[in-house]
């Protein structure tokens, strides 16, 4: 079907690219959100490729050929920067395990330069001194996705439908607005993050919640995106909380710093003993950072999945409800992969060539089949 | 009750020598940083975004303009008193690049000096201070309302803790000039508060964060900025008497040096900063414009006139309603200022990098006025940032919103004074007294039946008089319309960021300006835009997110987990 109307629930950054690569499909393209923001606007724009599982490896390097083509056109309040992920080994295991990534990485076809303990310090000298080394990834960036996600809907070729409304319920023909009004169309896409939740129960979707942190604008004290190679461990846990040091030097000046997730909370108040946490590693890392003034801090959930990989196709039992979902911290880096896979579905133009759909098929969730198949029933 | 409450002594002949980017200077004790940087030759305190030079607006600790490093650490020059050997880098931009480049953490080098103010700070002995540190009653702010609620509150025997953010008690009414000894009323006030020793006080200190949910018995905990390591604070009531602070609505030329806050300036001469014999334009609107002008007069300026917009048939409405309040009255008589006009207004400062001069709408007429300095000030709004972030409701003035016993919509939660709506400080003296009665009696500990009694009818019938005068206040004062557009389209509004006003007015609300504009977005939190952009727009602004002021890192990271824990009750 190359003309039908597609409705997108969610203009976050996986809801925007959907729309755009539709309607490059030319499709007819609305788009829904409350505008309330959500991860998209909570996060921190880092375009990372992560490489510790297969598909999720295949999605990111996928995605940043298209970044890679996006980057030119992307207008400055994008501010997409070429930082780079430096990831920091602090013990000599850790520096194996950048070894090991470094391998895994020129695998997939993807640069990376070893540091020792000297050159990460020349790299980046406000680093404590006593880090083994490092991995550098210097074809990763960082953007202010809120203004991509814009740009992803104000320049696809067929103009798309941009409504201020909130979904209450996703029918067989179409969504229902909080006023009652009924929008049909021939597919809807639901990617609405964690808010899914509200219109798709069912949905295998749980909160981890994150902190960051944004300083005052400062001189140039950084200049890659630092990460300790411990938040792998840290992004994959399946419990608990945890904290991982990440600091981004934006474009502004200003430190955008994390990392926390948090498994038990869907309270979006900052919890601040996590915060405080979260700090106390990063000053482990960048001690400097001690006297430079902090100026906000917020919350955001991120949308995570039992296997931690993002749903994106079909709904196993609604055939006109597509899922763009569950992509937890990876959103922004692999949404431009997600709203291909998604667009040649909906459009029944083919597979993609340079990536399998398979990994991220919703029906690989069993629950999900029988549970929403309960669902309908009492429907 | 701690030293530091009582009236402090005068020493104002004693020298403090202090560092300026590596020059040396002196002033004398109990100057404000930002009066001695302008004593010191330096006409602004930091560069803008644009690169623009700035200097302090507001004077009171609010719209960061004045940020400079101090022993290297981000202070408000406004807030912050000269301490002998201050290491002080108005260009901090070169310093951090340095460390960048050596990786030796910027604060190894410095020196951890007792503050040796001479009245205002907790004393040292403090310094070995339970941490974190309990209370009965927290009171935010020591101004008319904070001090008249710790008197209400005091004889209970209740632990009390007052804090403020200024470097000495007194508020903005109250604050007390570096070179004279603070005004009868306030030593009555605080010598009242010395006989009893279960009131804390902490100067300098601000409400950085909520450490914890509030307890289910209404405690709150707080992560208090100290300008030391911090501390937080587990109270079992919260009483909020955080005041005001100037409403500012941007017109071209606004972000000059040169160009304050009315209540501004005044805050600033009384930190020591020496206007004698400057030409100083008295602007804006209300009866603070007239207290500003009686001090600068005192401090020896050359005062060009006080242009009131509003005119001169409500004005003359007002005074004739000034009998029913007779020491109002007299106030006014004392304030009489023979360069008042009404019905005058500005319409943009001219200069390029510091203020030259101000053209003003005299009636019918534009006037260039040639002039060092322009005190500003439209009004004032009620700083209700911490109270909406324990989640207290705001009311139709658009203070916080507050039942007859001064209780906010949050449990265990009291307001009162200017943040419960502008209404003056005889009205925030009584609402003081009511809340600190209030909160006491809701602790309901044995020894609150004192405080019981003193909520009595005279009290109320007092708040209903001076809530009278606020009410003509607020008819009589009312904003021209004229002024919400004085910005013009290259007019910056968000002056942290440097946003102009064309590029929020694209957008349809405050969330939508701030994401795409960066509205907002700098240290001040948006105090100072976001109140412009209310008054100016008509955008209805979110509730105030963490953190409520910017805050050291280190100072974030510090407070444990354990102390951050609730209370438990």
């Amino acid at each position: 079907m190359s003309h039908c109307d597609v409705i997108v629930i969610g203009a976050g950054i996986v809801g925007a690219a959907c729309a755009h690569e539709l309607s490059r499909a030319g499709c007819a393209v609305t788009v829904l959100d409350d505008r309330r923001g959500g991860a998209t606007q909570a996060g921190m724009g880092h375009l990372v490729v992560m490489d510790d599982d297969a598909a999720e490896f295949a999605l990111a390097r996928a995605s940043m050929q298209r970044w890679q083509a996006w980057r030119e056109q992307l207008p400055a309040a994008c501010a997409y920067s070429p930082t780079g992920t430096l990831w920091l080994a602090a013990n000599d295991n850790e520096l194996a395990e950048a070894q090991r990534k470094h391998h895994r990485l020129a695998a997939g076809g993807v640069h990376s330069e070893l540091l020792d303990a000297v050159a990460l310090a020349a790299e980046e000298p406000a680093l404590t001194h006593d880090l083994a080394g490092g991995l550098r990834v210097p074809a990763d960036a960082i953007v202010y996705a809120p203004a991509v996600a814009d740009w992803l809907l104000a320049s696809a070729p067929r103009p798309i439908v941009q409504r201020r409304a909130t979904a209450v319920a996703i029918t067989d023909d179409g969504v229902r607005l909080t006023d009652g009004t009924l929008l049909r169309a021939g597919a809807v896409v639901l990617a609405a993050g964690i808010d899914a939740l509200a219109l798709c129960p069912e949905l295998p979707l749980q909160a981890k919640k994150g902190h960051l942190v944004i300083t005052d604008r400062l001189p140039t004290l950084i200049r890659h995106e630092l990460v300790e190679l411990g938040y792998i461990a840290s992004a994959h846990a399946r419990s608990g909380s945890s904290v991982a040091f990440n600091a981004q030097p934006r474009p502004t000046g200003q430190l955008l710093i994390g990392s926390s997730r948090q498994f038990d909370s869907a309270d979006a108040r900052i919890d601040h003993a996590i915060l405080s946490r979260m700090l106390r590693r990063a000053l482990r890392y960048l001690p400097a950072l001690a006297d430079v003034p902090a100026i906000r801090s917020w919350t955001g959930l991120r949308p995570a999945t039992p296997d931690g990989l993002p749903i994106i196709g079909r709904h196993p039992t609604r055939p006109r409800l597509w899922l763009a979902l569950g992509h937890e911290g990876l959103g922004v880096t692999t949404a431009p992969g997600t709203a291909m896979l998604m667009a040649a579905a909906i459009t029944g133009q083919g597979g993609l060539r340079e990536l399998d759909a398979e990994p991220y098929r919703a029906d690989r969730f069993a629950g999900l089949r029988a549970r929403n198949g309960a669902v309908e029933v009492a429907a | 009750m701690s030293p530091s409450l009582s009236a402090a002594p005068d020493c104002a002949s004693a020298e403090l020598t202090f560092w300026i980017n590596g020059q040396s200077s002196s002033v004398v004790v109990g100057t404000s940083l930002a009066a001695a940087l302008a004593a010191a030759g330096m006409g602004s305190s930091r560069q803008s975004v644009m690169g623009q030079q700035r200097a302090a607006l507001c004077g009171m600790g609010v719209c960061h303009e004045c940020a400079v490093d101090v022993d290297g650490q981000r202070r408000l020059a406004c807030q912050t008193l000269v301490r002998h050997g201050m290491q002080v880098r108005t260009d901090a931009a070169d310093s951090m690049v340095a460390i960048a480049a050596t990786g030796v953490p910027f604060n190894a080098a410095r020196q951890h000096a007792t503050p040796a103010t001479p009245y205002g700070s907790i004393p040292s002995a403090a310094s070995a201070r339970p941490t974190p540190l309990h209370c009965d009653l927290l009171i935010v702010g020591a101004g008319p309302a904070g001090l008249a609620a710790a008197a209400a509150a005091a004889p209970s025997g209740v632990e009390i803790v007052v804090i403020d953010d200024n470097p000495a008690p007194g508020g903005q009414v109250w604050r007390r000039s570096h070179a004279a000894p603070a005004t009868a009323v306030l030593r009555e006030r605080l010598n009242k508060l010395s006989a009893h020793a279960n009131v804390r006080l902490l100067s300098g200190a601000r409400v950085a964060a909520v450490a914890a949910a509030a307890g289910a018995e209404g405690e709150q905990s707080l992560l208090l900025d100290d300008g030391r390591d911090g501390l937080v604070i587990h109270a079992r009531r919260t009483l909020l008497c955080t005041g005001a602070r100037e409403l500012f609505l941007p017109f071209p030329g606004w972000t000059l040096p040169g160009v304050t806050g009315a209540g501004g300036l005044q805050a600033l001469v009384k930190g020591g900063l020496s206007v004698r014999g400057q030409r100083v334009l008295v602007a804006g609107s209300g009866p603070l414009l007239l207290a500003t002008a009686a001090t600068l007069r005192q401090a020896g300026a050359t005062l060009l006139g006080v242009a009131e917009q509003a005119s001169w048939r409500a004005m003359a409405g007002f005074m004739a309603q000034l009998p029913r309040w007779p020491n109002k009255l007299w106030q006014a008589a004392r304030l009489a200022e023979p360069r008042w006009r009404a019905n005058q207004w500005v319409l943009r400062a001219l200069g390029t990098h510091q203020l030259q001069a101000v053209e003003l709408q005299a009636g019918a007429r534009r006037v260039v006025i040639e002039c060092d300095r322009l005190a500003c000030g439209f009004g004032l709004v009620p700083n209700t940032e911490l109270g909406q972030l324990l989640g207290c409701a705001l009311g139709a003035n658009g203070g916080l919103a507050v039942d007859a016993q001064q209780a906010t919509s949050v449990a265990g939660c009291f307001a009162a004074g200017e943040c419960t709506g502008i209404g003056g400080s005889e009205r925030a003296a009584v609402q003081g007294a009511l809340a600190g009665a209030a909160a006491v009696v809701s602790l309901d500990t044995p020894n609150t039946l004192t405080a019981r009694t003193k909520i009595k009818s005279p009290q109320t019938r007092a708040l209903r008089r001076w809530q009278a005068f606020a009410d003509a206040l607020h008819t009589h004062f009312r904003l021209n319309p004229a002024l919400l557009r004085l910005a013009q389209a290259d007019t910056l509004v968000c002056r942290c960021e440097d946003v102009p006003m064309s590029a929020l007015q694209t957008h349809d609300g405050w969330v939508s300006a701030k994401l795409a504009t960066r509205c907002g977005m700098g240290p001040c939190q948006g105090r100072i835009c976001g109140a412009a952009a209310q008054a100016m727009l008509g955008w209805t602004l979110p509730p105030p997110r963490h953190l409520l002021n910017p805050v050291r890192i280190g100072l974030l990271a510090g407070a444990s987990s354990e102390q951050a824990a609730a209370p438990k009750s």
